[in-house]
């Protein structure tokens, strides 16, 4: 191995994220502060979801790493190695080979497992930041339950677009009672955050950290006459074929052509070396890359 | 018949210096109260103490809630005092940008006091939203303009509007028509007085100027250096003052 602690940060400090993951456990959606360390990459890049995932890892774990659902960007390039490197701990691309998945931004299209954990790298975790800057007063909300103002942020939306335009790190309601922001996951994933496995928040710059325990009850904010709608690009996969994945959409020319893929780089190709191919997909080679 | 708001022996003090003390008085339902005073007489430390901004030394506010009960709100855990002014009770500051959210559409902010109670249907939120605009004189066509984009008074009218969305039954005013030219004064006190009436709010309203108590207050208050030094109807207290300060502000008036 090498001349690194398990996993780069020190047995106490891994400790402490600890105590703060079992306290986010135990109250689920709730952000508990945490001494975030200095990392060696830049604040944005994933310090809280790293440091989360150094805490978790032990000897035994076999690690996936995703960027926006890929396997294969800088970011999740860069992770995957850093524990290789400190940790020495397995890695796979496989969803469902990996016990703790760190993620940004996306959650995995096959459904997680009991025995698996995800980690997700979070910006801001305070959802109620954009309407009232003062962190006192937002955590006087979260402690008294006011949560009328998250409401208004939607209806300035319907007001504005005449539909709940934001995509993305839509805001949810865990256990009836925190208001949480999920991490800027496209609102596509948020009924899957209703899982078996255990999901952890890290916001390393924001020094926060929070937690959903398996089967926590996750309910997505909306208005009586517009509900929640779990959307995505009414497409098919033009690699695979999927109907049911979130897609990206690729410009591919000059000429405003464009293809649509599944972010999930794990779920295409496994769905391609099962035989399936889409409208502009070949069929799956061994020797591709 | 019990009062709507019983205050008793209020006092509060910034170190030595005294900001309001011993002050007494009971508000009936349906009723207006003016405070007035000159600059640094403690009326709106008292207005803020009233309305839990801020927390006396001494005393007792004791307020009927709903269900007949009344209960001293210095005292009541903050939770169910932040549920009051949200619902039973309303404040107007005197500079609107300190009571309305100036990012968010007229709707929205008419709105949020409705949200925060529980209203989770757009088309409702929107339609009320839409009604109170009207009733403050502000036309349908800007509910989806931000405050930023409303003149002085529009402010103003919009800030009473989401303050009585959710229909309050006590009014906390401070300084209402300050700052605001006199012609845009004079609808904006029509506008209360008829919402005044018409929806038999009780009110406390402080104000240093004497024509705005004239109009809308059935009783009056005057305060100096901390104490009040004079109380009664308002007609009474402005036509044949008692107290040599009272003598000196109702002559101070200037007669145009």
């Amino acid at each position: 191995m090498s001349d690194y602690n398990f996993a780069y940060l020190d047995e106490q400090t891994k400790r402490m994220i600890r105590r703060a993951i079992l306290k986010g456990l135990a109250i689920p959606g709730y952000q508990v502060p945490f001494a975030s360390r200095e990392m060696p990459m830049p604040y944005g890049w994933g310090t809280g979801g790293v440091q989360v995932s150094a805490a978790t890892l032990t000897p035994d774990d076999t690690f996936k790493v995703i960027d926006q659902g890929a396997d294969d960007t800088t970011n999740a390039v860069s992770i995957r190695k850093f524990f290789e490197k400190t940790a020495g701990v397995a890695t796979t691309e496989e969803a469902s080979a990996a016990s703790v998945i760190q993620t940004r931004h996306r959650i995995p299209e096959d459904e997680l497992r009991e025995d698996q954990i995800l980690v997700y790298q979070v910006p801001i975790p305070e959802p109620l930041r954009f309407l009232e800057p003062s962190e006192v007063e937002t955590r006087k909300m979260h402690s008294l339950e006011e949560y009328g103002l998250m409401h208004v942020k939607l209806y300035e939306d319907i007001a504005k677009h005449g539909a709940i335009a934001t995509s993305y790190a839509y805001p949810v309601k865990v256990e009836g009672r925190y208001v949480m922001d999920p991490s800027p996951i496209p609102k596509f994933d948020n009924p899957k955050m209703e899982m078996a496995g255990i999901q952890l928040f890290g916001a390393g710059r924001e020094q926060r950290i929070y937690a959903l325990p398996p089967y926590c009850q996750v309910v997505s904010l909306d208005f009586e006459d517009f509900p929640f709608e779990a959307s995505k690009a009414d497409h098919a996969c033009d690699m695979c074929g999927a109907t049911d994945s979130y897609l990206d959409e690729v410009i591919m020319d000059d000429a405003g052509n464009r293809m649509f893929v599944c972010s999930d780089t794990d779920y295409c190709a496994s769905r391609r070396k099962a035989g399936h191919v889409g409208a502009q997909g070949t069929p799956f080679e061994e020797t591709a890359a | 018949m019990t009062p709507l708001l019983k205050v008793e022996n209020i006092s509060k003090f910034y170190g030595n210096r005294i900001g309001c003390e011993n002050v007494n008085f009971d508000l009936y339902s349906g009723e207006v109260m003016g405070i007035v005073g000159e600059s640094g007489s403690g009326k709106s430390t008292l207005l803020n103490c009233l309305a839990g901004f801020l927390t006396p030394e001494t005393g007792e506010v004791r307020f009927e809630m709903r269900d007949g009960e009344m209960r001293d709100t210095v005292t009541m855990s903050e939770p169910e005092r932040r549920m009051l002014s949200r619902t039973d009770w309303a404040f107007v500051h005197q500079h609107a940008r300190d009571g309305l959210r100036m990012n968010v559409s007229a709707g929205g902010n008419v709105g949020e006091r409705l949200m925060a109670v529980g209203a989770r249907h757009y088309g409702n939120i929107r339609a009320e939203a839409v009604d109170w605009l009207g009733r403050v004189e502000i036309s349908e066509e800007r509910v989806d303009d931000r405050p930023t984009q409303f003149s002085g008074g529009m402010q103003q009218r919009l800030q009473i509007a989401r303050n009585l969305v959710t229909g309050p039954r006590l009014v906390f005013m401070d300084e209402p028509t300050g700052g605001l030219d006199v012609s845009v004064q004079a609808r904006l006190l029509d506008l209360l007085r008829g919402l005044v009436r018409e929806m038999g709010l009780s009110a406390i309203i402080v104000t240093h100027d004497l024509a705005v108590v004239r109009l809308l207050a059935d009783r009056l208050m005057v305060m100096k250096d901390g104490h009040v030094v004079e109380t009664g109807l308002t007609d009474q207290v402005l036509d044949d003052p008692q107290h040599a300060y009272t003598q000196l502000l109702v002559s101070s008036v200037l007669q145009v």
